[in-house]
């Protein structure tokens, strides 16, 4: 039984007469003695920062293969770093990195960086929007899923989201993007788990400088008052800026506001961690790494498009890394980037390369283990235009291990967001002591208005909802979207309902049960077990 | 107590504080620009073009759609204006028993059949009230190219009544029906239809008036709320307002027919005597069967040789369809010509109508996209804009549901028709300094966005059916959906009208929403082709309809899309 349905189920029964005897129920609710114990847990909750690399970062001139370097350069002369060029990582000759990432040199060096070697999944799709997609929603290449695997991860952890919220227990957004919309991979169950700012004082898109002004009419004198009620209205405008209000970036690495796009958005994402955000997961993302023709400087290989890009990269996350530690956030703090392929071996003859398939990636921060995960990848003698990097670690490896030893998931939790089961890698250092309370107040917080127990399921289940009066429409669908089952469509009075949901012939395997009450929906997991 | 006393006086004088809950913060509103705008009712002789149709469409109907853009595009304006104006006044077949679902069976009809005919239920008026609002909002979504439905809603907000509060809903059908048939035809014969329509008279308790003590409530509103109105320091005084209520006592309702009749035994007969305002005006009492009717002609000629009745109507027009800041150049450009022509057709609606959305103010650009839609237009234009598909008659329970979550939608953001919040109707058409911007508030602005959000991304389900916006079908309607830059253009000149973002902003959108963070506009193009070239391929289908979705919703979030 899955530890929240036993939470939920058993705790009004078995444990409330001795442990809250002679106290008002309300002691239970959202300022009891027990949310104001999950209150002292929250400054150490783990924050995790997506950072995307957008259009398919070039692995190989990111994460050298010193030891390769003969066959990859008949492979790539015209945009090969010369070997000189390389950087040395501690500890081995044989990998090294691009030469405009001294930042992040230092930072492996010291122990605060990954690397994982060939990232990727079986069957890669080259095409940049299927393979985003495959790699925000952590599906199969042949799968759709039609939901994000933060989003499901989100989705379990506040299953009542967004009813019920924001509340005392957690009054800031669950997952917040940087930009102007929200990334598909914060898709919940049902609703996007995460809101998009682009600052955090003001709400306006500041750093793309792209809110349009209202012109002199009375259309515009319209559209300011509307915009005035919109951005009060924003429910977690006060909170945010409080807590950018709260804490100053105190890095002196940072760079000069406009310089480094991603430097710019990292800052935004330091200053709310420190600002007391119980924010779980931020998302940031720079683009421009779609290099077809001319990502080096034809004069200096070492230079052009694709230096440029990886140079930022690299004092982003170092001027990120030094704020934390000033602003003593670091040991909550994991980084991660991806990008949805890595480039083509060989390279073209407009000085560029083309979609490939598996590519390295860096995790950063104080809790990684270090060091580089798997082998530099082997480049064949004679590398022809079909040749690509075979995969050593499947990406949703990472996703699971971040899910089970960062965020502390048990293994069914993690099956249930990640859909399959997949090996968990050897990358972070322990961090996962007693993560229980915190965990159950989270996932009763806000109002549940349907429940599933026991689930998982065996042969049967009560469904219990809430209705608000009106029709209640109670579906089962499959993870790809597809409907199984209506279980209940009827008008229900306004009150708590109960009804027994069979088995009847369901394969193992997740399901989503979806309530719709008029305006109000909810979906839940469920997991059927043989 | 008095419905009128309980309702009115409290209630006008607070109404901002009625929509808004209170913990919301008062928003400073900018500071108006000066209007001062030239144009008067001449002739509208410019372009008409995308811009201009889509204004006269938006103001004239419930969103202007694709299929009305491009109809229209292809006549003149004049025709375009005259065809709008010629309604059909052949009632739609009538709301039915869709609320038995096999339980609970209405005893007198039969499911599926109309239960305008009666009899009367206090058991199932609850429920056929539901029938009727669902009903009017499925006649909204499906309008034809007229202003009937609009038309039905502005007379709804000026002859309110409260159906929650008079007594029987099949009354309220014919209420309804009464402005339907009178939505563009004679406002002197709309007002005397509805001062003794049997839903009137209960609401405004008409229907008790009598001799010995005359109830005032009907004969004071169909003055200062129907006819003549207040924006005059000196009106009618408070003795016309009783003299008016002798004048129409004895009007009763027939509760087996639904029509009301006049009891002459229940008639004031003396002579009515009114004031200055009225030049002195004695109405003859009379007695006899025909004596009610006789008065009443009387009492309306009256009230109708009063120059103010033509600017008041005129106002309320202007504010519905144009902008509600009337200042002194509108008054003697717009209005005062407007209340003239109107005045001289006999108070015909379609005359004034026509003068007004013909004229060159109305198409005056400073006007366009300045009125914030009611929750009504919001979602019933969400829906058409959109082309959203509704269950069909063959499952009418599920279509009526469905109607009802669009009507339940606008019930929530504070406009439920057939019920608005008292005898003036919606503050936002009439309040004082803020009109419509009282629609939005930190509590509705986000319950549009999230009827937008779930009508994009979920849909509502109810027996086996989803009302979903079909994001490929919105794009095909574009005029070049393979590319990312026209598709953006398109989408705001058809969600945004006039008003436009800025490159920068399509550019960033384009960019985060279409291309997934590249920069290459091909790759849209070539998502979209792959789709097309294969329709079926579930991954390249939600390739497009992913990114889709979060243009679109990027765009019907912004407050442009609050302005029609």
């Amino acid at each position: 039984m899955k530890r929240r349905s036993f939470i939920k189920n058993t705790v009004p029964v078995a444990v409330l007469p001795s442990f809250l005897q002679g106290q008002n129920m309300a002691a239970y609710g959202p300022d009891s003695m027990l949310s104001r114990l999950a209150a002292t847990f929250t400054d150490t909750d783990h924050v995790l920062v997506l950072v995307q690399l957008n259009g398919g970062n070039d692995g190989l001139n990111t994460v050298i293969p010193i030891d390769q370097y003969t066959n990859l350069n008949t492979a790539r002369s015209n945009v090969m770093i010369p070997q000189n060029k390389v950087l040395a990582l501690t500890g081995t000759s044989a990998t090294g990195l691009h030469p405009a990432m001294t930042h992040l040199q230092n930072r492996y060096n010291n122990g605060q960086v990954s690397i994982i070697q060939s990232v990727g999944y079986p069957n890669p799709n080259y095409s940049h929007f299927r393979a985003t997609d495959i790699w925000l929603t952590g599906s199969d290449s042949d799968k759709v899923l039609y939901n994000g695997w933060s989003g499901r991860y989100l989705s379990e952890e506040y299953p009542n989201f967004p009813t019920g919220y924001p509340n005392s227990n957690m009054p800031d957004p669950l997952a917040i993007q940087i930009g102007s919309i929200v990334s598909p991979v914060f898709q919940g169950l049902q609703v996007s788990m995460a809101m998009a700012i682009s600052d955090p004082t003001t709400f306006y898109n500041l750093i793309n400088g792209t809110t349009t002004t209202a012109p002199n009419t009375h259309a515009g004198h319209e559209l300011a008052y509307i915009r005035t009620v919109a951005s009060q209205t924003q429910q977690y405008a006060t909170v945010i800026k409080a807590a950018a209000a709260k804490a100053t970036n105190k890095s002196t690495l940072w760079p000069t506001i406009g310089t480094n796009k991603l430097a710019d958005q990292l800052k935004i994402v330091s200053q709310l961690i420190a600002g007391g955000m119980k924010t779980r997961i931020y998302m940031v993302s720079l683009g421009g790494f779609d290099t077809h023709s001319v990502q080096v400087d034809p004069t200096d290989n070492t230079k052009g498009d694709h230096a440029k890009l990886l140079g930022y990269v690299s004092e982003a996350i170092d001027a990120f890394m030094d704020d934390c530690k000033l602003l003593n956030t670091h040991n909550r703090v994991l980084g991660m980037t991806f990008s949805e392929f890595g480039r083509r071996i060989k390279s073209n003859f407009s000085g560029g390369t083309d979609h490939g398939s598996a590519a390295p990636l860096f995790l950063f921060g104080n809790k990684v283990k270090g060091g580089i995960q798997g082998t530099n990848p082997t480049i064949p003698a004679n590398v022809t235009v079909n040749d690509n990097i075979a995969m050593q670690h499947d990406f949703r490896q990472i996703y699971t291990t971040i899910l089970s030893d960062w965020f502390c998931l048990n293994p069914t939790d993690v099956q249930t967001v990640m859909l399959q089961n997949f090996n968990k890698m050897d990358i972070l250092q322990d961090t996962c002591t007693n993560n229980s309370v915190t965990e159950d107040i989270r996932r009763n917080s806000g109002k549940a208005l349907v429940s599933i127990y026991p689930n998982p399921m065996q042969q049967s289940s009560t469904v219990e909802f809430e209705s608000a009066g009106g029709v209640c429409v109670l579906s089962l669908i499959d993870t790809q979207g597809k409907h199984i089952r209506t279980i209940a469509d009827d008008i229900y009075a306004n009150g708590t309902h109960r009804i027994n949901l069979d088995r009847a012939g369901l394969a193992a395997g997740t399901y989503y049960l979806r309530l719709q009450n008029g305006m109000n929906m909810q979906t839940r997991s469920l997991v059927v077990v043989d | 107590m008095n419905r009128r006393e309980f309702f009115t006086p409290t209630n006008r004088s607070n109404t901002a504080e009625t929509l808004a809950p209170p913990s919301i913060e008062k928003v400073a509103a900018p500071k108006r620009i000066n209007r001062g705008l030239a144009t008067g009712l001449s002739p509208y002789a410019g372009a008409w073009g995308q811009d201009q149709v889509v204004h006269l469409l938006r103001r004239t109907m419930f969103g202007a759609k694709m299929a009305d853009i491009n109809y229209f595009k292809g006549k003149f304006m004049s025709q375009a204006v005259d065809e709008l104006l010629t309604v059909n006044t052949t009632p739609p077949s009538p709301p039915i028993n869709n609320y038995s679902g096999g339980v609970n069976k209405d005893p007198n009809i039969a499911e599926g059949a109309t239960w305008v005919n009666g009899p009367d239920d206090p058991n199932y008026n609850g429920q056929r009230r539901q029938s009727l609002k669902y009903w009017w909002t499925g006649l909204m979504i499906n309008q034809d190219r007229t202003i009937l439905e609009k038309m039905t809603l502005f007379w709804h907000n000026h002859f309110s009544t409260q159906s929650t509060i008079y007594n029987s809903t099949i009354w309220g059908y014919n209420y309804l029906a009464t402005l339907r048939g009178n939505a563009v035809g004679n406002f002197k014969d709309l007002a005397k239809k509805m001062t003794i329509d049997p839903a009137m008279l209960n609401y405004l308790n008409g229907d008790k008036n009598t001799k010995n003590a005359p109830d005032e409530n009907l004969g004071r509103e169909l003055q200062e709320l129907f006819t003549v109105g207040k924006d005059l320091a000196n009106h009618y005084t408070e003795d016309d307002v009783k003299a008016a209520a002798k004048v129409i006592t004895g009007w009763r309702i027939n509760k087996t027919t639904f029509q009301s009749y006049f009891d002459s035994t229940k008639h004031e007969t003396s002579n009515k005597q009114f004031s200055a305002f009225y030049n002195n005006t004695v109405i003859q009492g009379k007695s006899g069967s025909t004596a009610g009717d006789v008065e009443l002609d009387d009492l309306l000629t009256m009230i109708f040789a009063q120059n103010e009745v033509a600017k008041f109507m005129c106002r309320k027009l202007y504010r519905f369809f144009v902008y509600y800041d009337i200042d002194a150049t509108t008054e003697t450009n717009v209005i005062e010509p407007l209340a003239t022509i109107f005045r001289n057709s006999g108070y015909d609606i379609k005359t004034v109508l026509t003068a007004l959305l013909k004229s060159e103010h109305f198409f005056d650009a400073a006007n366009m996209g300045c009125i914030i839609k009611s929750p009504v237009d919001f979602n019933v234009g969400l829906i058409r804009q959109f082309e959203v598909d509704f269950p069909t008659a063959a499952t009418y329970e599920t279509q009526y549901s469905m109607w009802g979550q669009v009507w339940s939608v606008g019930y929530i953001q504070q406009q439920d028709i057939l019920d608005p919040p008292n005898v003036a109707g919606w503050p936002a058409y009439y309040q004082i300094p803020s009109f419509h911007e009282l629609w939005i508030n930190s509590d509705t602005l986000p319950k549009r966005n999230q009827i937008a959000d779930l009508l994009l991304y979920v849909g509502i389900k109810r027996s086996g059916f989803t009302l979903i916006i079909d994001t490929i079908a919105v794009a095909h309607m574009m005029s070049q959906p393979d590319n990312p830059n026209t598709l953006i253009d398109d989408l705001c000149k058809y969600l945004h009208g006039t008003l436009t973002l800025s490159q920068t902003e399509k550019d960033t959108i384009k960019i985060a929403a279409l291309l997934s963070g590249q920069v290459t506009d091909s790759y849209w193009t070539t998502a979209w082709n792959d789709y097309l070239a294969n329709p079926t391929v579930a991954a390249k289908k939600k390739i497009v309809t992913d990114r889709l979705m979060l243009l679109i919703r990027y765009l019907l979030d912004l407050s442009e899309y609050q302005l029609s």
